[in-house]
């Protein structure tokens, strides 16, 4: 653990930076981080990213300068401690059909590796994650680490449209996203689950702090499950 | 629902939404802010009718909306000129406007600008969703009928029957504040994150080359194209995403992350817009000129301050 650093992050928002690396250990220092935060901050908070390795804090710019902000932060990351005993999340199952149509990507990582694609996808499948953070849009959840092998840099150009379900790969990351967006990873498989409903409690599937398999299922599975099978790149899916 | 005022959709046009401040508290489950793309042009037509600046306004994009009043009232414009008419009769943006019942507010095509805003006296009224009506279609959140749901034909758009407070005097804005959103942007940016991992020549060209609005542009984030930003960029692990930040793909063309931007990203970030930037950034249109230049957090705070208390004052000064 080295010294966290505060990077300027706009007119209402501090950065601060606990590591460069992805380490399941950061997560202490992070939870704890914002625990202390909602409490020193109070109503001038007005919301906290955590993410693997880094907290953002946007605050209210009209009951605080950016001056006093960043000097609160620096005296909460003085005193701060990690916290303790690591509670071991609940295990969630998600059902992947891992097929090219819908994980384009499986071919690419399947070359770089020299393996099948079969072998990609149980490379995958064999991995316990854990969820660092929700971010990036509803219930998408941000797990790792996936096996070195399988660390493939984000597209070059982001997708358009990210099919529902799609399970993805970035770098040493994994996901799923949870409804059609635009996104730049590597696409492997999809779920049929719904990760996010508004209208649901607690509205999303996952949350941080969970630990996540991957279970292989067949098309017929997946179709009966609700999937839906349009390829990636057609249509409405 | 008797004794709310109420204008009737007739036509929908592109996107019309419903947007308060935005929603806040929730980021840290993925939920993005929402919220007006041009608080400036949003917080002047709430201040006209001296509502509050965070009460629901309509942000129309592109114009195609036609709403039919179905009670006489005061309406406020303010934004882009989206070729306005009150039956057929062209209407300027920045102004109050009295419609009677009857009367027919039709919105056609971009002639400067990209949004409009339309207040109603006490904020127009939507189904809240964590807080906030603001409409994120994506998510499914908020809106005047809930459900992330842009207007439609036949809906109906409703706002407090009482007025909660008198008028302020003047009903324009000051010649001043309005924006000609007709002029090259000049967008202030303050350099953070992973600026200084672009190489000399990207720096150079970022501040000093012109970038045009691309195709690609949306509430979520705004495309530039122009030079080719490079660099020996590190391969970064996802991290949150400040309001107005640029980010930069592997393409080398940044992104200006706006009001429904992802919470959290992993692309290198040249910096953070001004909120006056962002303001100015959301009334452009494809292929408009803008140009970066740097900018600090004391100035960019400054300009914010001095435009929401010009806004500010302006609604205080009431009949």
């Amino acid at each position: 653990m080295t010294t966290p650093c505060i990077e300027n992050a706009g007119v209402d928002a501090w950065m601060v930076r606990f590591a460069d690396q992805i380490n399941p250990d950061n997560q202490r220092w992070i939870r704890a981080f914002c625990r202390q935060c909602r409490a020193v901050f109070g109503p001038a908070l007005v919301d906290l990213v955590p993410s693997y390795t880094t907290v953002l804090v946007q605050y209210d710019p009209w009951q605080m300068t950016d001056v006093a902000a960043r000097a609160t932060l620096s005296d909460l990351l003085d005193q701060l401690a990690p916290e303790s005993a690591e509670t071991v999340g609940r295990l969630v199952e998600l059902p992947v059909w891992y097929d090219v149509s819908v994980g384009p990507e499986l071919a690419l990582i399947a070359e770089q590796t020299g393996w099948t694609m079969e072998q990609v996808a149980s490379a995958h499948a064999a991995g316990e994650y854990q969820v660092f953070a929700l971010g990036f849009v509803p219930g998408f959840a941000f797990m790792g680490l996936v096996d070195p092998a399988l660390a493939t840099p984000r597209l070059a150009t982001p997708r358009q449209r990210v099919p529902k379900g799609s399970i993805a790969i970035a770098e040493r990351q994994t996901s799923a996203y949870p409804q059609v967006t635009p996104g730049g990873w590597n696409l492997i498989g999809r779920t049929p689950l719904t990760l996010f409903d508004p209208q649901s409690d607690p509205m999303t599937v996952l949350e941080a702090g969970d630990r996540v398999r991957f279970v292989p299922i067949t098309r017929d599975c997946f179709i009966e499950l609700g999937g839906d099978t349009t390829p990636v790149g057609e249509g409405s899916a | 629902m008797s004794g709310t005022g109420l204008l009737r959709v007739e036509k929908a046009g592109p996107q019309a939404l419903l947007q308060d401040a935005g929603r806040f508290g929730v980021r840290h489950l993925g939920m993005t802010q929402g919220g007006p793309m041009d608080w400036h042009a949003a917080g002047w037509a709430n201040a006209l009718l001296g509502n509050p600046a965070s009460a629901p306004v309509l942000e129309i994009a592109m114009g195609g909306l036609t709403l039919m009043a179905e009670a006489d009232v005061t309406l406020a414009l303010c934004g882009a000129d989206l070729g306005a008419t009150v039956n057929d009769r062209a209407l300027a943006p920045w102004q109050r406007v009295e419609l009677n019942k009857g009367d027919r507010l039709a919105f056609d095509l971009p002639r400067s600008g990209m949004r409009a805003y339309l207040a109603a006296p006490g904020g127009w009224i939507g189904e809240a969703s964590l807080g906030s009506v603001a409409c994120v279609t994506r998510e499914g959140l908020g809106g005047h009928k809930g459900g992330g749901t842009a207007l439609e034909a036949g809906d109906t758009l409703r706002f407090p029957a009482a007025r909660p407070d008198p008028m302020p005097v003047a009903s324009e804005v000051p010649e001043a504040y309005r924006v000609d959103y007709q002029q090259p942007a000049r967008l202030g940016l303050i350099p953070a994150g992973q600026i200084a991992a672009f190489d000399g020549r990207s720096l150079y060209e970022a501040f000093n080359r012109e970038w045009q609005v691309d195709t690609r542009a949306d509430r979520m984030g705004i495309r530039l194209t122009g030079p080719v930003l490079t660099g020996p960029l590190p391969a970064m692990v996802s991290e949150g995403i400040a309001p107005g930040s640029v980010q930069v793909p592997p393409d080398g063309q940044p992104i200006c992350l706006m009001n429904d931007r992802q919470t959290i990203g992993g692309y290198p970030r040249l910096g953070t817009l001004s909120p006056v930037a962002r303001a100015r950034l959301a009334q452009c249109a494809v292929g408009h000129p803008v140009r970066l230049t740097a900018c600090g957090v004391g100035v960019a705070r400054a300009q914010w301050r001095a435009a929401i208390e010009a806004i500010t004052a302006f609604g205080a000064i009431r009949s």
